[in-house]
């Protein structure tokens, strides 16, 4: 009886729901309501638990690209752009 | 006393007097965030050094104007989009663009539909058939590496424009979703649909990547 319970009340809301907003879960702009039955789901599956849990690693490593120094200005058009500030200003 | 340039009144103000230092501090705080976002809509690393430039002159032209009604990393953001996306489109005369609406559009699930049971498979309906596999319990040398990094890249490269510029922003750079959209000119439900996606793809190339396609 209580196991036929718990699926019930992990069934209440589907995997692939979840998979849909899991951002909008994650980004807190989910309404109260649908909220508490994710997090009521999350509760009973393991698999959504960790799907989520891989998102959330997701952003962290996606974070760290921003410490790769792949992107700086080149150093001649970085003084070509000071000079035409100087420029514009001494104008 | 020492101007703090990371406020934006005391910025603009040295700005607008001509201090070269600030202008300094405002290339190299900003010149890389801006670089990865001209990527996300034009096809070369040089037309993105193009478009930073282009940027740049409008902000030396433009500062007297700029009437402070946003903060200026979102000002200069959004000068950098508007050129960028001119410049993407130019481009792409003879193919398609892939404009805001295309990507919105595209209604592809976030997770293939076969990991999850139809109606006729056995399972519960929308439940999982082919749960996610943990990936992120592997040892921190192998999840933080390089090679894992490099993945990450190479989908973020591969994305639609605006989803690109869109986690580029947020999850690469961590602006705030507010920040984001007045820089990139997205309403709220539009910056998190791109986001969304974006993200999803991520996991989903990390996953192959770490544990081969399962």
């Amino acid at each position: 009886m209580l196991r036929r319970l718990l699926l019930f009340l992990t069934r209440d809301y589907s995997c692939r729901r979840f998979v849909a907003r899991v951002t909008e879960y994650l980004e807190g702009t989910m309404p109260a309501k649908e909220r508490k039955r994710v997090e009521r789901h999350l509760r009973e599956c393991g698999d959504c638990e960790r799907y989520l849990a891989q998102m959330r690693t997701t952003i962290e490593l996606t974070g760290r690209l921003r410490a790769r120094d792949v992107d700086a200005l080149p150093a001649d058009a970085r003084a070509r752009l000071l000079e035409a500030f100087e420029r514009s200003c001494g104008s | 006393m020492a101007v703090d340039y990371s406020d934006d009144a005391q910025l603009v103000e040295a700005l607008r007097a001509g201090d070269e230092a600030a202008f300094a501090w405002l290339l190299d705080r900003y010149g890389p965030t801006m670089k990865r976002v001209a990527r996300s809509y034009v096809a070369s690393d040089a037309a993105a050094d193009e478009v930073v430039q282009e940027t740049w002159m409008a902000v030396i032209t433009g500062i007297d104007r700029f009437e402070q009604r946003s903060s200026v990393k979102t000002w200069i953001m959004r000068i950098l989009a508007n050129i960028a996306r001119t410049k993407g489109a130019r481009e792409h005369r003879t193919v398609p663009f892939a404009s805001l609406e295309a990507e919105l559009a595209d209604d592809t699930p976030a997770v293939a539909p076969d990991r999850f049971h139809g109606n006729r498979t056995g399972g519960w309906p929308d439940h999982w058939s082919r749960p996610p596999l943990p990936w992120d319990d592997e040892p921190a040398e192998r999840l933080v590496s390089e090679e894992t990094l490099e993945t990450i890249a190479e989908c973020i490269a591969e994305l639609p424009p605006n989803q690109r510029a869109v986690v580029t922003l947020r999850d690469v750079e961590g602006w705030e979703s507010h920040e984001v959209c007045n820089a990139l000119d997205i309403s709220e439900t539009n910056q998190r649909v791109l986001l969304h996606r974006a993200r999803s793809r991520i996991r989903q190339a990390l996953e192959r990547k770490l544990l081969g396609d399962p």
